[in-house]
C-alpha cells in the first residue's frame, strides 16, 4: 500500500500528508515511494558508508557482472517534483539538456571540483559503490543533501584496452535518466522508473581503445533513487576486459 | 421461432450484461490494499488500509463492513487452524512522510464482526523499519509454508528492501533470534506463495495512487528454497529488479497491485488484487478476483469470463455441445470426389455410411470433379447454416444435447451471457447459458444429466458458474441440480455423450474450451 492510496480513499492519514508542504506529492504516487511523501528521514548520523568509500587511485574493474562502480557523482541539483509520473521523454530531454553549470556536456570532473548552479555551490565526490548499483539516495542522504525532487549527474571514465565494437551501454535507473557515451546520447530512460538491471540499452557502439567518457543524468521526485550501468555484448553477456580509473578523470 | 427477434433481444440484452460482467465484482468493492480474501462462516472477508474492509456472501457482491483496528495500512490476513492471523502496517510507507515502520499482528477466532467470538487479541509488533535503514516496514504477506509448517512473513516497499521474517504459528510473533532476510528490491505489496517445490515471490511494480495514471502491475519470481534467491523467468534476481508479468491493466481496469491467492482445490485457484481505477466506476480503486492459472511452472492471470457467443468444446473429445437434433445439410456440398487427374477416384464416403446417401458421389472410382486440378468456373462463397434453415423441424419442448463434431452449425453455437441480480461466486456472477439466437437454455434436471429447455425462468439450475482451471480450461457448474445437494460439473461421461457428475480435475473429463465460432 502506499500513502497515495489515502489520496484516494480520503482516509484520516490523507490529511496528515495534506499539510505537507512543497516536495511532497499528496495524491500521487511514485511508484518509488517515498510513497509521496517528502523526505522525512529522521535526524540520524550522516555518512557514506556503507554504500561507498572514496575512490583509489588504483584501476577499477567491473563487477563480477560488468557493473561500473566507480563514479564521480555531483551534489544534487534541486529539480522538485511531485510526482515522478511527469517524467515524458520530452519533459527529460528538456531538463537534462538544459545548462545547470558551464561546460555540462564536455567536463570530466575531479574529486573536489565545484560547479555553481543556481548560486548554490555543488561538489564533485569520485567514490566507489559497496553495490552493483549506485545508490543515489544514500550518496545525497550521506552528505545531508536533498533526497527527494533532485537531478543527479554521474562522470566516469572507462579504459579500454582495444577497440570494442558492437556492444551495448545497459542502464537501469530509479527514476528517469539520461546517458552519453563520448558526448553521444546512447540510452534515455523516461517515466517513471524502477531499477531493473538492463532495463534499457542502447543501440550498438563501440568502445574506443583507451579512454571512453559515460556521461549521465538521473532524475527523481519522491523515493529513492538509483542507477546501475554496464556493457554487454551482442549475447548480452557483460564486457569485463575493462578499467574505470578516476585519476585520468580531467586529463 | 422467430430467431431474429431473438436474436435481437438477445444482443440487446447481452449489451446489458456483458457492461455489468467486465466491471471487476459487484456492489461496493472499493478498497486499497486488500489482504488475501479469507473465507468464514460462508462469507468472504477482506481487509484493507486505513482499517475496515469488505464482505461478500457469494465473492461475487461485495459490501463494506469487514472490522479491522489498527488503522495503518496494507493488511494480510491467513486461517491457521482454527483462528485467523491478521498483519498490518501501523505506519511506514510514506504515511505522515516517513519510512519508519511497524508491522503488527493478531488473532481473532472470527472475522464476522456480528459474532460474539469476535474479538482482536491485542497486537504485537513482528517488525519494524527505523526510517533510516534500507526497507520500510509496511505491506505484511503471510506464507504458511506447507511442507514444514513455518510461518513467514513478507514486508517492505520501494525504500530499500524487501525482506522476510519467520513468525511463530502458534503465537504470531516473531521467531526469537530470526534475522531478516532481503530477497526483492524496487517493488511493494509482496506475496509469497508454494506451489510443486518452488516457492513464488509475487511483487508489485510500478506506481500507485495515481488513478488512471497510475502503472502498478503484478510480478513474480521463485526460488526452491524460501529465502531465495527469487528469480524471474530469464534468470534475473529480483534483488536486482527482475520480476515475471502476471498481470497488468486490462480492458477498463487499470493498476493491478495486492497479490492475494485462494486455492479452492480441485485445480481451481483465483487471486485477489486491486485495481487502482476503474474506469467504469469513476477511476476509483476496486477489489478484483480473476483465475489463476499456471504455465510451464508459472503463475498467468487468466480472464474474466464476461460472456458472449461460443462453441462449447470438451476437452476430453474435441467435440463441441450441441443440440440433439437433425444434421441439416448445407448448400455448398462437394463438387466431385477426391479424384486426381482425371477424376477417377471420386469420393471416399463416411466412415459408416455415405454421407449424402444413396447414388451420390459414393465410392471410389465414382466421382468426376475436379479433384486437385482446382475448381472449374466461378468460386464463390458460401453462406452459413441459418437458424431459421436449421431450426424447422425442431420440438418446441425440452430438449436434450450431446457432443458432436463441430460444423459451425447454429444447434452447436451458444450465447454466455452475465445475469444480473442472480448472485455469484468467487470473481463472477452466474451466467445462462442460450443456444444462440434463441430464448433455449441449458438446464440440469433432477436425474443429473443436462438438457435445453425452451425459455430462461431464472431458476437455479439453468445459471451456470464458469470457473476458469489452472490449465486454463474451464470448469462449468450449475448453481444448483434439483434434488440434489452435492455441487455436480458438467462432464463428458462419454466421448459424445455430456452429463452432471462431481468434478473430477485428474482427467480431462469435465474440462471445457470456449472457443470462437
Amino acid at each position: 500500500m502506499l500513502v497515495q492510496g489515502f489520496g484516494v480513499l480520503a482516509l484520516s492519514a490523507f490529511q496528515v500528508l495534506s499539510a505537507v508542504p512543497e516536495t511532497a506529492a499528496p495524491g500521487v504516487s511514485p511508484g518509488n515511494p517515498g510513497r509521496g511523501a517528502r523526505d522525512y528521514t529522521p535526524e540520524h548520523p550522516r555518512s557514506l558508508a556503507p554504500y561507498f568509500t572514496p575512490a583509489t587511485s588504483s584501476p577499477k574493474a567491473p563487477d563480477k557482472d560488468g557493473f561500473l562502480q566507480r563514479w564521480l557523482l555531483l551534489e544534487p541539483i534541486r529539480k522538485p517534483n511531485r510526482s515522478n509520473t511527469v517524467f515524458t521523454d520530452t519533459y527529460i530531454r528538456n531538463a537534462f539538456t538544459t545548462e545547470y553549470f558551464s561546460n555540462q556536456f564536455t567536463m570530466v570532473p575531479r574529486a573536489g571540483d565545484k560547479v555553481t548552479v543556481g548560486g548554490q555551490e555543488l561538489l564533485w565526490h569520485a567514490l566507489d559503490s559497496s553495490q552493483f548499483n549506485i545508490k543515489l539516495f544514500r550518496f545525497a542522504d550521506g552528505l545531508n543533501k536533498p533526497t527527494y525532487g533532485v537531478l543527479f549527474w554521474a562522470v566516469t571514465v572507462v579504459d579500454s584496452p582495444r577497440e570494442q565494437r558492437d556492444i551495448r551501454l545497459a542502464v537501469g535507473s530509479n527514476s528517469a535518466s539520461m546517458w552519453w557515451l563520448n558526448g553521444k546520447e546512447a540510452v534515455i530512460l523516461s517515466g517513471d522508473r524502477r531499477m531493473v538491471m538492463d532495463d534499457c540499452v542502447s543501440k550498438r557502439l563501440t568502445l574506443n581503445q583507451g579512454r571512453n567518457i559515460i556521461r549521465g543524468a538521473v532524475i527523481n521526485g519522491p523515493g529513492m533513487s538509483d542507477f546501475c550501468v554496464r556493457f554487454i555484448d551482442e549475447k548480452g553477456d557483460p564486457i569485463k576486459d575493462i578499467t574505470v580509473n578516476s585519476e585520468n578523470a580531467g586529463n | 421461432m422467430n430467431a431474429s427477434l431473438f436474436g435481437a433481444t438477445a444482443s440487446i440484452l447481452f449489451s446489458l450484461w456483458a457492461t455489468n460482467a467486465a466491471r471487476a465484482l459487484d456492489g461496493a468493492p472499493y478498497i486499497h490494499d486488500p489482504s488475501t480474501i479469507m473465507e468464514c462462516e460462508g462469507k468472504f472477508y477482506t481487509f484493507g488500509t486505513g482499517g475496515g474492509g469488505l464482505i461478500s456472501d457469494d465473492g461475487w457482491t461485495w459490501r463494506p463492513g469487514a472490522v479491522r483496528p489498527g488503522g495503518g495500512a496494507a493488511p494480510d490476513a491467513i486461517r491457521i487452524a482454527d483462528r485467523y492471523l491478521v498483519a498490518y502496517g501501523s505506519t511506514g510507507g510514506g504515511l505522515g512522510g516517513g519510512h519508519s515502520g511497524r508491522i503488527l499482528t493478531m488473532w481473532n477466532q472470527t472475522l464476522d464482526p456480528q459474532s460474539p467470538d469476535f474479538k482482536y487479541s491485542e497486537a504485537v509488533v513482528v517488525a519494524s523499519s527505523d526510517g533510516i535503514e534500507d526497507c520500510d516496514a509496511i505491506d505484511p504477506s503471510f506464507l504458511l509454508d506447507p511442507t514444514d509448517g513455518r510461518l513467514w512473513l513478507t514486508y517492505g516497499t520501494y525504500f530499500g528492501f524487501i525482506r522476510l521474517v519467520e513468525l511463530d504459528p502458534k503465537t504470531g510473533k516473531r521467531v526469537e533470534g530470526n534475522q531478516p532476510v532481503n530477497i526483492a528490491i524496487d517493488c511493494e505489496a509482496t506475496a509469497l506463495i508454494y506451489r510443486d517445490g518452488w516457492y513464488y515471490l509475487l511483487g508489485t511494480h510500478g506506481t500507485c495512487c495515481d488513478g488512471a495514471n497510475s502503472t502498478y502491475n503484478i510480478r513474480v519470481g521463485r526460488s526452491q528454497t524460501v529465502t531465495g534467491p527469487y528469480l524471474d523467468q530469464t534468470g534475473m534476481d529480483m534483488l536486482r529488479g527482475g520480476g515475471k508479468l502476471v498481470v497488468a491493466a486490462n480492458g477498463r481496469l487499470i493498476g493491478p497491485g495486492h497479490f492475494g491467492r485462494m486455492d479452492l482445490g480441485e485445480g481451481v485457484e483465483k487471486f485477489s488484487c486491486h485495481y487502482e481505477a476503474d474506469l467504469d466506476r469513476g477511476g476509483r480503486s476496486v477489489l478484483d478476483i480473476r483465475a489463476l492459472l499456471w504455465k510451464n511452472g508459472w503463475p498467468v492471470a487468466g480472464e474474466n469470463f464476461t460472456g458472449g457467443t461460443f462453441v462449447i468444446e470438451s476437452e476430453r473429445s474435441g467435440y463441441v455441445l450441441e443440440l440433439t437434433v437433425d444434421f441439416v445439410r448445407m448448400a455448398g456440398s462437394r463438387r466431385g470426389g477426391f479424384g486426381g487427374p482425371g477424376g477417377a477416384a471420386g469420393g471416399r464416403g463416411s466412415s459408416s455410411t455415405n454421407a449424402l446417401g444413396a447414388g451420390v458421389s459414393g465410392g471410389p472410382g465414382a466421382g468426376s470433379g475436379p479433384g486437385n486440378r482446382g475448381p472449374v468456373g466461378p468460386v464463390t462463397p458460401v453462406a452459413l447454416q441459418t437458424l431459421a434453415e436449421a431450426s424447422t423441424n425442431w420440438p418446441a419442448g425440452m430438449m436434450d444435447v450431446r457432443l458432436g463434431d463441430y460444423m459451425l452449425r447454429p444447434h452447436q453455437k451458444w450465447a454466455i451471457t452475465a445475469v444480473t441480480n442472480a448472485g455469484g461466486y468467487l470473481g463472477s456472477p452466474y451466467f445462462k447459458i442460450s443456444l444462440a439466437g434463441t430464448d433455449r437454455v441449458l438446464a440440469a434436471t433432477g436425474d443429473a444429466e443436462v438438457v435445453t429447455v425452451p425459455t430462461f425462468t431464472g431458476k437455479p439450475e439453468e445459471l451456470w458458474r464458469i470457473d476458469q482451471l489452472t490449465d486454463g480450461t474451464y470448469r462449468i457448474m450449475p448453481k444448483a441440480v434439483p434434488q440434489s445437494k452435492e455441487p455436480l460439473a458438467l462432464t463428458a461421461v462419454g466421448s459424445s455423450t455430456p452429463t452432471l457428475a462431481k468434478f473430477d480435475g485428474r482427467g480431462d473429463k469435465a474440462r471445457w474450451n470456449f472457443k470462437a465460432p
